[in-house]
């Protein structure tokens, strides 16, 4: 199963073309809502006045290789690596989901692209690929579905309590979910199955990219543009306002650190 | 003065709505991220204000004596058992006060209720509260005053 190609499976039945044109299709999707999102909430007004307004309270000037160099701190530490989360927990899911995505998402383009007609080989790194992120996806989307989102671990919700902000998360689990038991049902060729979970697959995939205005994909974009703003206001002396830190010692250690919020 | 969340801080980890009182501090439904969702019933105990890791909750006072344009920004620092407030004044003046978490290393004097003796009947009738009223240092116990020095024309 992780070693076959399931678009070039179906390439009898659906020209390559057609599943081009849908990759096509939702990362116009994607692109568009965003950027509509951005224009409609006015988002970049928002960041670009905090900038301003943090600039008037700043102590030192911040040269652009330093600005350069907070960018690329950015990068590797809160887009590569979630840093900004507090919780160990919250970070792991966040990045299994996070790279899951990327793989599944570049293993799907790869292959709809390369070795999507019938008869082509797929090297057997690109069907691995799509497997192991679907798989990673699962994994830290359950993970957090189930025990780590805060309606559950901390307002007390049940985990079936389902409002719009599911939306992104519910429709990549179901995404990753169906593409699992559509590749599983494809190679233990159980046709009428095959059919349905294929459908249930671009439907969620459809909801996941379509549904961008609705949901919170475009955290991806503007979550990495708040944390250079907030490296940016910690080097110019602005701070955000904040108090500098205290000049003095550790004094009380981890035994301090604050609680887990789960007291219901 | 009513606290409020800056969303594009927010991680939504949930710290504020453990620690609030009130429970007033909620995720929201759409973009789950923290919000106070009645600010008129914020007592204003900064609890969400200092629990908050990303410094992402802030305090807005009331326009008729903090005028806009001030801020009010605090800074807890775990592992130095600090917490650093700064106050910013419209004219640009500001104020920087630093406080101790707690005088005592953390975790020797929390009581340690489970312990205690189970109080009987008299005692949950009682007006006096856990520990009191050994706690409160008064060795005579607590003042009384008996209705004939209560402040004259209220009746009971």
């Amino acid at each position: 199963m992780i070693s076959i190609n399931p678009f070039s499976e179906i390439g009898t039945f659906i020209p390559s073309f057609v599943m081009q044109t849908y990759v096509v299709a939702m990362f116009l999707l994607v692109i568009g809502a965003t950027i509509f999102d951005v224009i409609h909430k006015k988002s970049a007004k928002y960041f670009f006045n905090n900038s301003v307004k943090a600039k008037k309270s700043a102590t030192r000037n911040v040269g652009s290789g330093e600005k350069a160099s907070l960018a690329f701190k950015t990068a590797t530490n809160e887009v590569l690596t979630s840093s900004e989360f507090c919780s160990t927990r919250r970070r792991l899911a966040h990045l299994l989901t996070m790279y899951g995505f990327v793989l599944f998402v570049i293993a799907t383009a790869v292959m709809i692209f390369s070795y999507s007609a019938p008869n082509s080989m797929t090297p057997s790194i690109w069907p691995l690929m799509w497997h192991l992120g679907a798989a990673m996806l699962c994994l830290g989307g359950y993970w957090f579905w189930f025990f780590i989102r805060v309606d559950v671990a901390a307002e007390g919700n049940k985990w079936y309590r389902v409002m719009r902000a599911d939306l992104f998360v519910l429709s990549l689990i179901a995404m990753a979910t169906f593409a699992l038991i559509w590749s599983y049902l494809q190679s233990s060729q159980i046709a009428i199955w095959q059919t349905l979970f294929f459908g249930l697959f671009i439907i969620s995939s459809t909801v996941l990219f379509g549904g961008v205005l609705w949901s919170k994909f475009a955290h991806m974009f503007y979550k990495p543009a708040a944390a250079y703003q907030k490296r940016v206001t910690k080097a110019d002396g602005s701070r955000e306002n904040l108090p500098e830190p205290a000049d003095l010692p550790e004094k009380f250690g981890l035994g301090i650190k604050r609680e887990a919020p789960r007291h219901y | 003065m009513p606290t409020f969340v800056y969303m594009t801080r927010c991680d939504g980890c949930g710290h504020c709505v453990d620690i609030c009182p009130s429970d007033i501090m909620h995720i929201d439904k759409t973009i789950r991220r923290a919000v106070n969702i009645e600010p008129n019933m914020c007592w204003e105990c900064y609890s969400c204000v200092k629990a908050c890791p990303q410094n992402a909750i802030d305090a807005r006072g009331y326009t008729d004596f903090a005028p806009l344009g001030h801020s009010v920004r605090v800074l807890r620092e775990e592992e130095k058992g600090t917490i650093s407030w700064k106050i910013k004044f419209r004219d640009g003046r500001e104020k920087n006060f630093l406080s101790p978490i707690t005088t005592q290393p953390w975790g020797e004097k929390i009581p340690k209720l489970g312990e205690l003796e189970v109080p009987d009947q008299e005692a949950l009738d009682s007006q006096l509260l856990c520990f009191e009223p050994d706690a409160l240092n008064v060795e005579t116990g607590l003042p009384v005053i008996s209705k004939d020095k209560l402040k004259e024309g209220v009746y009971y």
